[in-house]
């Protein structure tokens, strides 16, 4: 009997993951990664978790059956509502399992560093929730990209870093926010919010997510009667997508696809594409494909959606791409942007980028496999992007743009 | 020094170990990025702290997500990367700097460089180059059995990080993977003055040598701290084993060139010398062993 893959626990995925951190942080890994095994088989932790899950984020969110767009595309295309959770993403069930797990350790002061900034609008919420102070590492290119949701974070008392070094983007706040976990480690939980960095990280922040493949797979087969025929996530560090893929990794039927972003292009020098056009590396703690030069040096990445700018990916689904049992497919800022606007036009549903991703890898999916079921990770809500989008398509009137 | 018998029976090979006792167990090592602000200077500026009578040389390989430095390291190494650096210069550097001196030259990397241009040749090259060993701050010992391996083919030290946070448990590896010294480390934290960090660095300096002894081995510690003045210098000289400046040296180097850096690396080096003006309880150290 193989191990089922659902099983699969940290710190190793084949050999992806690891704890590659520096030394005044190792106490604090150690500590993170004993609390978090405890909690994990704790039953009053679990039951404050799901009550959370419940009465504040939304949980379960809904499967809805994107209809209009079906008929256009040609399959049964199946809306796995993230966007409706309460701060308009995925995010918030990691966060909410974090902030948990660092009252616990007894930590009063949460950072975090975010891309297009919904991390860290969960992460301010979850500090106001608790109680905590809450700092916001993001890159400075991500500030200006990400303006209402600088303001959001603040709104909620935190103080938001535009970080000004390296690419000013994802993985530079990354690396600001380890700065300032390694100076203040004893009051300071760093609230990862993707399946990446060192052991326990990619398996807990993994775990906090699994509601939305375990709530798919059911409400799949009720409104089907069955399995779908795959599963579709766009993957920049890969949470979204890990939540949704995990319940799904040991039904062989279904194909899991994750949709990397391809910038300008598969073609091109400037894109996101970790898996596809990456290689073996260290970053951010862990062993994954990353983007990387001849010299190791990390190379920056490129896309429309800040979420999905990130050089390296959870080492979890470099794993599963080596082993065959999911894919890994590019789409690139104008694909996304189609499938935006389709999806908002069809369904009245504005998607962030990010999750255009997925939309996008759908639409592409349809027409290899007409008629088939396809369960598509709307991780988040686009109101974030109006403005990118607006711009995008031309839609803002002159003199019009406001900050 | 009281505990230098206890010294004698030490490993050979290690040149930095042996620069370090050569100097009274009151090293100072400087750190400098390599190819900063160019390849020529960075020599230069390398020949001008072992003419001042440093013990040892840290050359830093710019690195693109250096996790562990602070921000006057960072804007030159990302300086340095911005003008085109590349691996290759290391490898010329160290060949030009060790054509014209003997100082121990140890190399400051993130891990990834290394693994990328494949360990084992990475490690032939360095010592094939005159490098003295690795600092690694972003490998731990468990992680290490490769670059362990390919370090006692090719002679080479290899210096791991220990921290305030560091278990006993985790002391004790540290102490066992290490050769040269081990590099005792203590942060600045949002909160913490200067004396706190002193004092937390002097107390795990004293945990080091602790642990040592109870595993039979003789490890020398030198403490990197934000030391700035000779004054620094002296302190941490006092109870450690030797001082490490970095951020000073860049920004001394960084503003005024090889003459600024030179005129403040006298200063530093006026630090190690014993019985100085503010040389207090240099009878402390290793009080605790």
């Amino acid at each position: 009997m193989i191990e089922q893959l659902r099983d699969h626990h940290g710190p190793w995925y084949g050999g992806y993951g690891g704890v590659f951190m520096p030394e005044p942080l190792m106490a604090a890994i150690d500590e993170l990664a004993q609390a978090y095994e405890q909690c994990r088989t704790d039953e009053a932790f679990q039951a404050e978790f799901a009550r959370l899950s419940r009465d504040y984020t939304g949980r379960p969110s809904l499967l809805t059956e994107a209809t209009r767009l079906s008929e256009r595309a040609g399959a049964r295309i199946l809306l796995k509502r993230e966007d409706l959770n309460h701060t308009g993403s995925h995010k918030i069930n990691n966060v909410l399992g974090q902030a948990l797990v660092a009252q616990r350790l007894g930590k009063t002061r949460l950072i975090a560093e975010t891309g297009a900034g919904q991390h860290g609008v969960a992460t301010a919420t979850a500090a106001a929730l608790f109680g905590m102070e809450c700092v916001v590492y993001m890159g400075e290119v991500d500030t200006e990209r990400q303006a209402l949701n600088v303001a959001r974070m603040r709104l909620l008392g935190a103080e938001v870093v535009p970080v000004k070094s390296g690419s000013r983007t994802l993985k530079d706040a990354i690396n600001e926010g380890l700065r300032d976990w390694v100076a203040n480690v004893d009051t300071t939980h760093y609230l990862m919010g993707t399946v990446a960095g060192p052991h326990p990280f990619p398996e807990m922040v993994r775990d906090f997510h699994r509601a939305i493949g375990e709530e798919a797979r059911e409400q799949t087969i009720a409104m089907t009667g069955g399995l779908p025929h795959a599963v579709l996530a766009c993957v920049g560090g890969g949470s979204n997508a890990m939540g949704i893929f995990h319940a799904f990794l040991d039904d062989p039927e279904v194909r899991l696809i994750g949709l990397e972003a391809a910038g300008d292009g598969a073609e091109t020098e400037r894109h996101a594409l970790s898996i596809e056009r990456g290689a073996p590396g260290l970053l951010h703690g862990m062993r994954t494909y990353l983007l990387q030069d001849e010299d190791g040096q990390t190379l920056e990445s490129h896309s429309i959606s800040a979420g999905l700018d990130y050089p390296g990916v959870g080492p979890e689904h470099a794993w599963l791409h080596d082993i065959g049992r999911a894919e890994y497919q590019p789409v690139s800022d104008a694909e996304a942007m189609d499938a935006f606007l389709a999806l908002t036009r069809a369904e009245g549903i504005i998607p962030a980028i990010e999750s255009a991703h997925a939309v996008a890898g759908a639409l592409r999916l349809a027409k290899e496999q007409p008629g088939a079921t396809l369960v598509v990770s709307l991780s988040g809500r686009g109101d974030k992007d109006v403005a990118t989008a607006g711009r995008w398509f031309d839609m803002l009137d002159e003199g019009a743009q406001q900050t | 020094m009281s505990e230098a018998s206890s010294r004698t029976g030490s490993r050979t090979g290690s040149r930095t170990e042996a620069a370090i006792r050569a100097s009274g167990d009151r090293a100072l090592i400087g750190y400098l990025p390599v190819g900063y602000p160019d390849l020529d200077t960075c020599v230069e500026a390398v020949l001008a702290l072992a003419d001042a009578g440093f013990t040892a040389i840290e050359l830093g390989v710019p690195y693109s997500d250096p996790g562990m430095d602070g921000p006057v390291i960072q804007a030159a190494t990302q300086a340095t990367l911005e003008r085109g650096f590349r691996l290759e210069e290391l490898f010329l550097a160290l060949e030009a700097i060790t054509a014209r001196t003997d100082i121990p030259v140890l190399v400051m990397t993130y891990w990834n460089p290394v693994l990328r241009h494949g360990v084992d040749r990475f490690a032939e090259r360095f010592a094939a180059a005159g490098g003295a060993g690795l600092i690694t701050p972003d490998l731990t010992p468990e992680n290490a059995a490769e670059w362990l391996d390919a370090a006692e083919r090719h002679d080479l030290d290899r210096v791991f990080l220990a921290a305030p946070s560091s278990s006993d448990a985790r002391l004790d590896g540290v102490i066992e993977a290490s050769r040269g010294f081990v590099y005792t480390v203590s942060t600045m934290g949002t909160t913490g003055t200067r004396a706190d960090v002193d004092l937390a660095a002097r107390a795990l300096a004293d945990r080091i040598e602790v642990r040592a002894e109870a595993l039979g081995r003789e490890t020398l510690r030198c403490v990197g701290v934000g030391i700035s003045t000779a004054a620094h210098v002296r302190q941490v000289v006092d109870y450690a084993d030797g001082a490490i400046v970095g951020s000073a040296l860049v920004r001394a180097l960084g503003d005024g060139g090889v003459p600024a850096l030179r005129e403040l690396a006298d200063s530093l080096v006026v630090g190690t010398l014993d019985g100085g003006p503010a040389g207090p309880a240099s009878a402390q150290k290793g009080a605790s062993a």
